[in-house]
């Protein structure tokens, strides 16, 4: 009884009791259901009557208004000159001539003076004496076995694919990072500009990748050098963030080291600032390779060829064979890349010392094979193009196993996936469908006012705001019931995990080497199994978005769980706690912020695949940002790509502070 | 102004804080502590006013939070005062311009830092080459002088390890190198030895008198630790909460502390080896008697002899002139100075 007044009287039965008033009050407003034509309008927003009365579907005509912009950027010329297309399109130009150098370098040749694309023998070994000079023998294997998979399988023209991939890649990352790196700069050192960047990569990384595609598809058209620009767009922000926190965190000794050797500014900048924060920038330059190859497969939906877009071809026929022996290219093509940058990122300079070979054993290795693979190339043809008769293919083979594999549980499988529709995710949806928008609205306010940040309150209520009248607000709730299911999974199966891992040494390590190979697969590359698993489904979408969003979960309870001080295990165990007993009353309230940061991460991984889920036919947000694609919308697609960034962030803002303040209450550093 | 001054600080503020200039300006520059707490701001330095002799080792000594730091970075201007004046070689530092602050930098100053400062990236040579690579000297000449330095504290044959590569000693000898690469007039010294293990600390205490008796250079050094702090220094400037409480000489803080604080801080040192018959003989008997000290010796080195023997000792100058007498008496009250208010 007490514990029921104490509730009534805390700020816990503020929070919910507007929210729980309103969603009950449905059952007594008569006119109420979803599929009704005229909900009440405290449950579904109402239709706009600005701009023409029915003409769209939201309070506000946001999309009307956005389309507008785009028309007006469009066509109207500045100083009569050029419209913001035509300038756009100018820059794609540019972003061309450079492509044509990396693709003619990589798969197409030269053919005006007759000379070839570079042979594969170059590419693997110089890849294998890069890994050495990176980090040694293991990371040159790698590097080695991958190229190698890369030829031999090449039966449908997985290298030539690769190639067109990597020639995008090698023109993407560079400039992303060019443009994060100046960004990062500016920002760090014009406080007002920080000010806004900020909030703009806060948004930007939460939109998801679809919304740009439509965006790139009108101002700069399709086709590489559009998946080249969309892939920049959406790969610099990391890169930006990464370059503020390196130069933020540099200690304050150096930079008056600096100054007090007499650098002028751009000395400082030069010579002491940037390479002081080469570790952060390095890791930035990383997180852009990676974020352009994620890009660079899913800008097969704006016809950028390469191994994104065979894959979806195969997966659109259900291929699955071929998809998978592509897929591997990719996840192979993944590892690599992101195996060596961050070797590149972790190298520290090494001292060497004798003469120019002993001082200089890489650039003289690097020397000799291009001797030896010339002459190679020179006297023997098999050593300039691979061929095609030595490759091979296990595409058949692959097909049969799966299709085998599937059949046998395909009664297991479709009972598994009829009993979580049934019991799981059909009541689930219906839920959040039936939530009143006005409820929700509140409900947020509510929690960031019981953060105690009035600000936060109102924002994270604009933002929902937003969302309801924009007109998109039954199906944003979809959306967030597809991450809410797969939110509750991830807990489910990331936290257990993550508490076994955490047990011993030895299995945090292999956890954690699990979860950094699965983070680097670009997520489109999760389909794959789902779609040969549950075929089309609510089911197969929320494995899809299970697989690749648990990783998080599972990295922050490994993380917080074995932050814990020594001492205080140590204190807790000689106070004769027992195993059981340390976890949960010791560890797993000391690691529990950290839990919920996982939560919030896994949150977000689950957002951006749920709009690529959208693919098998999901009936949220996702749909919608596909059908703006098709129609080349970009009012639409923006708009959605907003709500769905609003969702994310109303999550992220929430979660975050509650996790900080709770860290500070633990006397943790935040 | 002090003609013998290097550098001058005349009523330095820094106060932390909203609008830290308009609160001073409304205060007369002079707020009462109440003052500034009621107002919210954190007070850094409060008033400082000190010399620096050309030549002379000022230690700036204080517990962390006392404001020694910041005063040291207003010397150099790597932070703005939020009042008063710095001169440095008559010339008034605040209005100095960003390219005449370089200037100065560049040739005047020198400056090793707690926790060394090295640039990670770059090896022991080109660390302590990089003062003048800024400068804009040529690499043959800025590598040799570089090599000049590094051979000066006794670094020979480490010149291509990175910073990574060396011991906390190491790295520091590599600070002390680049401070000295540009032949600064003037070397501040920010706790450098402070994270030191403790033999090391003393190891590099010599190295440093060492280099100061070759070098002469005017220095200014902050420490935390008052043996290091009576060791090295010619003078000695305490701070409480921003506050410079005392200036003096070793021997003054310690026969003649200004307030409580600064004989809470002298009281734990061994007198005996740092006071001298002089400093605590009796000024009015001068009678010349049979036993004599030289006014130079430290107490440790006269004790038994005068705690042995009944007879008075007269303490002499250089030239054997009778400026005092040392008793059982004097011995006793310098020796235990606690007692000395009953």
């Amino acid at each position: 009884m007490n514990k029921i007044k104490t509730i009534f009287r805390g700020k816990f039965f503020f929070i919910f009791a507007p929210f729980i008033f309103l969603w009950l009050l449905r059952y007594i407003i008569p006119n109420y259901t979803i599929s009704s034509k005229t909900p009440h309008w405290a449950y579904i927003p109402p239709k706009s009557c600005l701009g023409g009365c029915g003409s769209i579907d939201g309070l506000i005509p946001f999309v009307d208004w956005t389309n507008a912009l785009i028309q007006f950027l469009r066509k109207y010329e500045i100083f009569g000159l050029f419209t913001f297309r035509d300038f756009t399109r100018g820059i794609a130009n540019y972003v061309d001539k450079f492509l044509d150098f990396t693709e003619a370098v990589l798969h197409k040749g030269f053919p005006s003076y007759d000379v070839g694309p570079l042979p594969w023998i170059f590419i693997l070994t110089l890849t294998i004496i890069l890994g050495f000079y990176l980090r040694g023998w293991r990371l040159a294997l790698l590097g080695g076995a991958c190229f190698s998979y890369l030829i031999l399988f090449s039966k449908r023209g997985i290298w030539e694919l690769s190639m067109k991939s990597l020639a995008a890649i090698s023109v993407s990352a560079p400039l992303a990072a060019l443009i994060g790196l100046c960004l990062g700069i500016l920002a760090v050192k014009r406080k007002r500009f920080a000010n806004f960047l900020w909030p703009m990569l806060n948004i930007l990384q939460s939109l998801p990748h679809f919304s740009y595609l439509i965006l790139v598809v009108i101002f700069v058209g399709i086709g590489t050098k559009a998946g080249v620009i969309a892939t920049v767009i959406f790969a610099f922000p990391p890169m930006a963030r990464l370059t503020i926190l390196g130069l933020q965190n540099i200690s304050q000794e150096i930079k008056e080291a600096g100054v007090m050797a007499g650098c002028t500014k751009w000395q400082m900048l030069f010579k002491v600032e940037i390479p002081a924060a080469r570790s952060p920038i390095m890791l930035g330059i990383n997180q852009v390779i990676m974020q352009c190859l994620a890009m660079i497969v899913i800008a097969a939906f704006i016809g950028q060829p390469g191994l994104g877009h065979d894959l979806l071809i195969r997966l659109q026929g259900l291929r699955l064979g071929e998809a998978f022996e592509i897929g591997v290219a990719v996840v192979l093509i993944a590892i690599t890349l992101d195996r060596y940058s961050q070797a590149l990122a972790l190298k520290e300079p090494e001292r060497r010392e004798g003469n120019f070979v002993k001082r200089n054993p890489y650039l003289c290795a690097t020397f000799f094979a291009i001797i030896i693979c010339s002459i190679l190339v020179f006297l023997f043809p098999f050593f300039n193009e691979y061929p095609k008769e030595l490759t091979i293919s296990a595409s058949v083979y692959l097909d049969n196993a799966i299709k085998s594999f599937t059949r046998s549980l395909f009664v297991p499988l479709g009972i598994f996936r009829d009993w979580m529709l049934i019991y799981f995710l059909m009541p689930l949806k219906a839920v959040f469908q039936s939530m009143p928008w006005t409820g929700v609205i509140l409900f947020v306010g509510a929690i960031g006012w019981k953060l105690g940040k009035m600000r936060l309150a109102l924002t994270v209520m604009l933002f929902v705001f937003f969302i309801a009248s924009s007109g998109y607000w039954v199906r944003a709730m979809i959306t967030v019931y597809m991450v809410f299911a797969s939110l509750i999974i991830c807990a489910l199966i990331g936290i257990p995990l993550g508490i076994w891992a955490s047990k011993k040494e030895s299995r945090t390590k292999i956890v954690l080497n699990i979860c950094d190979i699965f983070q680097t697969f670009p997520s489109f590359i999760y389909l794959l199994p789902a779609i040969m698993l549950f075929q089309i489904s609510d089911v197969s979408a929320i494995f899809a978005i299970v697989i690749y969003s648990s990783i998080p979960m599972v990295r922050y309870t490994v993380f917080g769980l074995r932050n814990v001080p020594q001492q205080i295990i140590e204190a807790s165990i000689t106070s004769g706690c027992t195993d059981r007993q340390l976890l949960w009353k010791v560890k797993m309230p000391l690691a529990f912020p950290e839990i919920i940061l996982g939560a919030n991460q896994t949150l977000m991984f689950a957002l951006f695949m749920v709009m690529i889920a959208g693919f098998i036919g999901t009936v949220d947000l996702s749909q919608e940002i596909f059908r703006a694609l098709s129609f080349s919308d970009g009012g639409k697609g923006l708009i959605i790509g907003l709500c769905v960034a609003f969702i994310g962030l109303t999550a992220d803002r929430l979660l975050v502070e509650w996790s900080s303040q709770m860290k500070s209450k633990l006397g943790f550093k935040v | 102004m002090n003609k013998e001054a290097k550098i001058s600080c005349k009523n330095i503020w820094k106060l932390y804080g909203e609008a830290p200039e308009k609160f001073l300006k409304n205060t007369n520059n002079n707020p009462t502590t109440e003052e500034i707490k009621k107002n919210n701001y954190i007070p850094a330095v409060r008033d400082a006013s000190i010399d620096v002799n050309t030549g002379e080792i000022l230690v700036i000594m204080g517990l962390s939070g006392s404001g020694k730091s910041t005063l040291l970075r207003c010397m150099s201007k790597l932070i703005e005062p939020t009042h008063g004046q710095v001169f440095f070689e008559g010339n008034d530092l605040l209005k100095a311009s960003e390219k005449e602050l370089i200037d100065i930098r560049r040739h005047k100053m020198g400056m090793v830092f707690q926790h060394f400062a090295l640039l990670p990236h770059r090896t022991v040579l080109q660390n302590v080459a990089f003062p003048l690579e800024v400068q804009g000297q040529e690499i043959q000449k800025r590598e040799e002088r570089a090599k000049d330095v590094i051979k000066l504290v006794g670094l020979e044959g480490r010149e291509k390890y990175y910073p990574r590569e060396l011991s906390g000693g190491q790295q520091q000898r590599v600070g002390l190198a680049r401070s000295l690469a540009v032949e600064p007039d003037v070397w501040f010294l920010d706790e450098p030895f402070s994270a030191l293990d403790p033999l090391i600390r003393k190891e590099m205490q010599n190295e440093f008198l060492r280099l100061q008796s070759m070098l002469k250079k005017t220095i200014v050094f902050i420490t935390h630790d008052f043996d290091e702090a009576i060791r090295l220094a010619d003078r000695i400037a305490i701070m409480y909460e921003g506050l410079i409480v005392q200036v003096g000489t070793p021997e003054e803080l310690i026969t003649k502390p200004a307030t409580d604080y600064v004989a809470e801080f002298t009281k734990d040192i061994p007198r005996s080896k740092l006071l001298n018959a002089e400093s605590i003989m009796n000024e009015k008997d001068k009678k010349p008697y049979e036993n004599k000290v030289n006014y130079n010796d430290k107490i440790e080195k006269i004790a038994s002899k005068v705690l042995k023997s009944e007879s008075i000792f007269s303490v002499v100058d250089d030239n054997k002139e009778v400026i005092g007498s040392v008793s059982k008496k004097e011995l006793i009250k310098a020796l235990f100075a606690e007692d000395k208010n009953e």
